[in-house]
């Protein structure tokens, strides 16, 4: 029984070892909470299954046939005191975790706006976190930078210790966006939006990569993620700024077309209305937004006359194969221009779900608390 | 968990039974049908919740204000719910062991059923003609599908009601057809309460959203 | 006739030359070999003139003991396929280094990743799990069969029409390239236009029709067919585990159905149910697939915890400790079941609140869990352990499955969840609990009851040789993927850049090397067994000295299970009878009523292929003709009303005195 033990835990000892599992050692404040989570409930749940280990190789090797002084009560089959413990045991664990896991949720909700980047140093209030508006592509990343008009593919960059705020969705099909030393993961989906608030600690390159299957080019989805100092960052973004590609709506459609392994691209200006084009999934003209639809449909749809407000659809990422019963596919029309859209969102925003996240208890003071793991990993400036 | 009781009871106790008869064929058939009768309910429960999120997306097309119409519905509930009704006569004159009366009652049942069909199928046809076909809303595909299962569902009780009339000809009320008919029956009137839920949450609350 | 498109299409559906992988050696080495294998096995068959003996005592066998057997032998046989899919994944992953592309281009994995989930959960666990359930409930209840025999037969021949399905994709056409959940967008027909999809879609439909009815079967079994005595809370550990398991069964497999067939409108009729425009929500299908996935991992484990509750109380040679507390927490899991499936996807925004709802949820299924593993723990607590093959297994499983619960635990901390989501963390922790915990469990379960079956113990040097291998095979194969999660490698990769993840790829390899030692010495152990069996061999029918009704009777059972239906006074009841001095009765004997056998059920299973195929290649005519015919068959199968027979008192008399001269000669 002993081989079993030896064999379980090697790896582990092997593991920690090893000097790249940057899940263990990332980079980013929000990983770093995830990492001390995983490492308190390890512990946590490691009180009652390391007994229970040690209890089954003793038991098995006490209780064994040959050993007849042990004792032997066939008929003993019951003990309220012992069922008590049995129950108790794990539901005091589960408790602990449970609590944990109620606030390490709310905590580091990727939707809810960070309050600190890095333990004890909380957010200035002048910083304006940085904007990135993130797209899933068929089998690459389009990055947007709204403050700055620029665009990227297949590398992402932001400065040392500034939050930056993601905004994701995706083309196609599910991707889920992953730079494991910076944050946790989350969903990219198609006429989906999803948040993911972050920052990164250190500088450095870190890998960046689509964590949920979504094709044949799945396996080249990656891009670099740059942690860069202030200065660095403002040199790396007069570079993009200075490319002459410009990334409008014709050459999206280019670019959205399945490719595998691309290199890095970057636009020096990217249409404004891209991303909210890319999610409505109108970037085609002449195709009704979703945002548009849904309000629409909220209101009781366009009845009998808007069953045939349809164009034929002849391209969505591969040559369009339709149904086999069905006619050929189509696509809803848009009703107003791209400028009365444009004007319509600046001036109310087209049911946008409500914000919650107050009631939740985003943006509230964090309790002030020690750290449960450790010194701050980086000096602080302050 | 003691299991000394036993002991004390019965001191010399027997350990099979020796005077055993054969087990009714299909003692468990109802239980086993009913069963199979919940399994089917779920089905129609993921469609409802598909209806219910879905039942709103009208991609800018028609909504169930523009497409539905109420009396036709409320004639093709009413052939459902009498054909439940003339079903409940066909179990009593069968109880009865009265053949004639039973497949009388069960023929009522089926042209009733035919009706609701009838009718379902001309609502369809009549939407499709419209544009409004599954394939223009996820409004649409979810209440085509709802209905449309629960219209499957009844022709498959049409076949089945068909089947079971020839073999109570052929073979008269014994047990097994007996069997057979109480489980129709039970099929029957859960389709019946389906289709109160379809009428319910599709076409009454569609008209009021 | 060959050069008119439109009739070609219309005789052909869109099968075509093209369709057949001719040019891909891999699939033309494999084809050859199993048509080879497939070839050799017609030609034993016929030589021996087996065809009429196997048709008549064991296709159209209701039988459930028989039915169980065929189940474990699908279950085993697709083990070999899906495992090989998993060795073509380790040796892809360890070699696609540094530049290299592997051996197998992206085309060929994703269908080999995707086949070896929807193998492995739906041809080899559920075979498996519901062949052991069906071989032993009815013994352990004191029943001579199911309640619906026949349902039973065509239960077992639509899940093999599943398996058939999936393999034909082997060799015409292609299977799905979309993992073995199928998540649109990816799987809808704008994405997925190929027959992968469909093949995967009718597999599990027709399989899946075949789960639903034999998890009705069982249940009513339960419900209605115990034996008299036998109370729910005396009802044996492994059949309150089946019983749930069916529950189950009956209340999630049709949620798998509806969200199909949602999804095959999408792809046949264009509705819009997943589509990312006109409406269509894809979310709608994550929630709902997982509300039966998840579910489904509970009917795999149950049983398997029944068997080492079975396994643990008699080779400890002493009563359950908690009988009570092991009943109530199968059932919260049963009920716990349901309201955890979002935990799959924590990661797609669904605010805070409702990812903690389900972590709680999930973690405390980890309480009735640890309660169980407990409970195990103090049957060995004063016990006498023989160390035979299922306690050993059972011991690999609980120093085992602890680990996959308490990854599993942490993967329900919805922060962790982040960063260890779709990782080969994940990965690690579902073979942890689903080798670890089923498969462990049905080794154990196949060990404990072969004898049962056949009359003859399994040779215990090849079992031990199968079980070290196994054992360690599974560390080294799922220990580096564990680390390999940490270091932040997602799943479903088909190529690597970072060098220095390499070696745990090739530990990893060097596991399934090892496994698949594991499963030859299985393969070894069953053929020796069988050369020996004059030596393993059993008179007693109680090799294990067991507790339970299945140890009572005869190995294997005649086809009456019980020539006298068994009253229960306690909870082991073969034990307790055992102890109080139950004498075999000698005569007495009567006719028994007992159902006929039918060609019914592989008919409408091998009609099902047809209509099935038709409608993945699109050949219309042929698809009518499949379900006519199905309907046809069906409704004749209802004007047949002679459906059961006795079995002659002379003929009980005669096997009863068999059974009594072997009893004789073994206690000599």
């Amino acid at each position: 029984m002993k081989r079993f033990l030896a064999v379980t835990i090697l790896p582990f000892l092997t593991m920690l070892t090893a000097c790249n599992a940057v899940v263990m050692s990332p980079s980013g404040d929000v990983a770093a909470q995830q990492r001390d989570l995983i490492v308190i409930s390890t512990i946590l749940m490691l009180i009652i299954i390391v007994p229970v280990m040690l209890l089954t190789v003793f038991f098995a090797w006490r209780y064994r046939q040959s050993n007849t002084e042990a004792r032997y009560e066939p008929d003993w089959d019951h003990s309220t005191q012992l069922e008590l413990i049995i129950w108790a045991a794990p539901l005091l664990i589960i408790i602990c975790l449970g609590a944990l896991t109620w606030m390490g949720t709310h905590l580091l909700d990727p939707y809810r706006p960070l309050d600190r980047i890095a333990p004890g140093k909380l957010v200035d209030k002048q910083t304006k976190p940085l904007q990135v508006e993130v797209v899933a592509l068929d089998w690459k990343w389009l990055f947007i930078y709204p403050e700055y008009g620029v665009a990227t593919v297949n590398e992402l960059a932001a400065p040392v210790d500034r939050p930056i705020n993601f905004r994701l969705t995706s083309s196609a099909v599910m991707n889920s966006f992953y730079i494991p030393a910076l944050a946790g993961q989350i969903y990219t989906m198609p006429g989906m939006a999803t948040k993911l608030s972050a920052v990164i600690n250190h500088p450095g390159t870190f890998e960046g990569f689509s964590a949920n299957y979504s094709g044949a080019g799945f396996s080249g989805m990656k891009f670099a993620f740059l942690g860069l100092s202030d200065a660095d960052f403002d040199k790396w973004m007069a570079g993009v700024k200075a490319q002459s590609g410009s990334l409008d709506r014709n050459a999206y459609l280019e670019l959205e077309r399945p490719s595998e392994n691309d290199p890095v691209r970057r636009y020096g200006s990217v249409d404004a209305q891209l991303f909210t084009a890319v999610l409505n999934r109108c970037v085609e003209l002449g195709k009704m937004c979703m945002d548009e639809m849904s309000s629409i449909d909220a209101k009781g749809g366009l009845g009998l006359a808007g069953i045939n407000n349809l164009h034929p659809l002849e391209y969505d990422k591969y040559t369009r194969r339709g149904a086999i019963f069905a006619p050929p596919a189509t696509y809803v029309a848009r009703i107003c221009t791209t400028e009365e859209e444009a004007r319509m969102r600046v001036s109310q925003p087209l049911l946008s779900p409500r914000d919650i996240s107050p009631v939740l208890g985003a943006g509230l003071p964090r309790p002030v608390s020690a750290p449960l793991f450790g010194a701050p990993r980086r000096p602080s400036n302050s | 968990m003691s299991s000394s009781v036993v002991h004390e009871n019965s001191a010399t106790p027997t350990f099979y039974v020796v005077d055993e008869h054969d087990h009714p064929e299909g003692g468990s058939t109802m239980f086993g049908f009913w069963i199979y009768l919940m399994s089917d309910c779920l089905i129609f429960a993921v469609l409802f919740a598909t209806y219910g999120v879905l039942g709103g997306n009208y991609a800018a097309g028609p909504s169930p204000k523009d497409l539905f119409d109420l009396p036709l519905v409320a004639i093709n509930t009413s052939m459902l719910l009498f054909s439940s009704i003339t079903y409940g006569f066909a179990m009593l004159t069968m109880d009865k062991g009265r053949i004639g009366a039973t497949q009388a009652w069960l023929g009522l049942t089926g042209l009733f059923g035919l009706a609701f069909i009838g009718i379902e199928l001309y609502e369809f046809s009549h939407m499709i003609h419209e544009g409004a076909t599954p394939q223009r809303s996820a409004f649409l595909s979810s209440f085509f599908t709802l209905v449309g299962t629960h219209g499957l569902h009844v022709t498959v009780g049409l076949v089945w009601l068909t089947t079971l009339m020839i073999q109570v000809k052929r073979y008269g009320l014994i047990a097994a057809n007996k069997r057979r008919l109480m489980c129709l029956s039970m099929f029957w009137h859960f389709l019946d309460v389906i289709w109160i839920g379809v009428f319910t949450f599709v076409y009454l609350m569609g008209m009021l959203r | 006739m060959f050069d008119n498109p439109a009739l070609l299409k219309a005789v052909f559906g869109r099968l075509t030359l093209e369709s057949f992988p001719y040019h891909e050696p891999i699939l033309v080495g494999t084809f050859a070999m199993v048509a080879l294998g497939g070839l050799a096995l017609v030609g034993i068959l016929t030589y021996y003139r087996l065809w009429g003996y196997l048709w008549r005592e064991w296709f159209t066998s209701i039988d459930h003991k028989r039915i169980g057997i065929m189940y474990m032998v699908l279950g085993i046989v697709m083990l070999l396929r899906g495992f090989s899919d998993a060795i073509m994944m380790r040796l892809q992953q360890a070699i696609a280094f540094g530049g290299s592309e592997g051996y197998l281009p992206a085309h060929h994995y994703d269908q080999v990743f995707t086949a070896h989930g929807v193998i492995m959960i739906f041809f080899v666990a559920m075979p498996l799990v519901t062949g052991l359930m069906n071989f032993v409930v009815p013994l352990q209840i004191g029943a001579r069969d199911v309640s619906f025999p026949f349902l039973n037969n065509f239960s077992f021949w639509m899940t093999t029409a599943g398996a058939i399905l999936v393999m034909m994709s082997l060799f015409v056409g292609e299977f799905a390239k979309t993992g073995w959940l199928a998540y649109p967008p990816l799987s809808n027909i704008g994405y997925s236009p190929d027959v992968g999809v469909d093949y995967y879609i009718w597999a599990l439909q027709i399989a899946g029709i075949g789960t639903l009815l034999s998890g009705v079967n069982l249940v009513a079994t339960i419900v209605k067919m115990r034996a008299p005595g036998m109370t729910m809370m005396k009802l044996p550990v492994f059949t309150w585990t089946a019983l749930c398991t069916n529950v189950l069964i009956v209340a999630a497999f049709p949620v798998l159905t509806a969200v199909l067939a949602l999804l095959s409108l999408d792809r046949y009729v264009g509705t819009n149910f997943f589509t990312n425009d006109f409406g269509g929500n894809p979310m709608m299908y994550v929630n709902l697939i997982w509300i039966w996935g998840h579910p489904e991992v509970y009917i795999l484990i149950l049983p398997a915890f029944g068997i080492f509750s079975e396994v643990t109380s008699t080779f400890s040679g002493k009563r359950l400790f908690g009988y009570t507390s092991m009943v109530y927490a199968t059932v919260v899991i049963t009920i716990l079941a349901y309201l955890v499936w979002l935990h799959h996807f924590f990661t797609m925004g669904s605010g805070a609140s409702v990812n903690s709802f389900f972590g709680i949820t999930t973690m405390i299924i980890s309480i009735p869990t640890g309660a169980k593993i407990f409970n195990w723990l103090f049957t060995m607590y004063r016990g006498r352990i023989r160390f035979e093959l299922p306690m050993m297994w059972t011991i690999a499983f609980m120093l085992t499955f602890v680990i996959g619960g308490m990854t599993g635990v942490l993967l329900a901390v919805p922060p962790a969840d982040f960063v260890l989501h779709n990782s080969l963390f994940l990965v690690a922790h579902f073979h942890n609990v689903i080798i670890g915990g089923v498969l462990f469990g049905l080794f154990a379960g196949i060990s404990y009851w072969f004898p049962k079956a056949f009359g003859f113990k399994l040779d215990p040097f090849w079992g031990k040789m199968s079980f070290w291998f196994w054992v360690i095979g599974f560390y080294f194969a799922f220990m580096p993927l564990y680390v390999l999660g940490l270091m932040g490698v997602t799943r479903r990769l088909r190529v690597f850049n970072d060098p220095s993840l390499q070696i745990w790829f090739v530990i990893a390899a060097f596991g399934a090397v090892l496994i698949a030692i594991g499963i030859l010495s299985f393969l070894i152990q069953i053929y020796v067994s069988i050369r020996n069996r004059e030596k393993l061999a059993d008179f007693t029918g109680d090799p294990w000295d067991g507790r339970t009704l299945e140890w009572s009777t005869s190995s294997p059972p005649p086809a009456y299970n019980f020539a006298f239906t068994p009253v229960v006074h306690d909870l082991d009841a073969w034990h307790d009878m055992k102890r109080r001095g139950y004498t075999r009765p000698l005569e007495g004997f009567k006719a028994i009523h007992m159902p006929k056998n039918t060609g019914t059920g592989i008919i409408l299973a091998v009609l099902s292929i047809i209509f099935g195929f038709a409608m993945i290649w699109y050949i219309w005519w042929l698809a009518a003709f499949g379900f006519v015919a199905m309907l046809a068959v069906t409704i004749g199968h209802t004007f047949n009303y002679k459906r059961d027979f006795h079995i002659p008192a002379d003929e009980v008399i005669r096997t009863e005195g068999e059974r009594t001269a072997l009893l004789a000669g073994a206690a000599q």
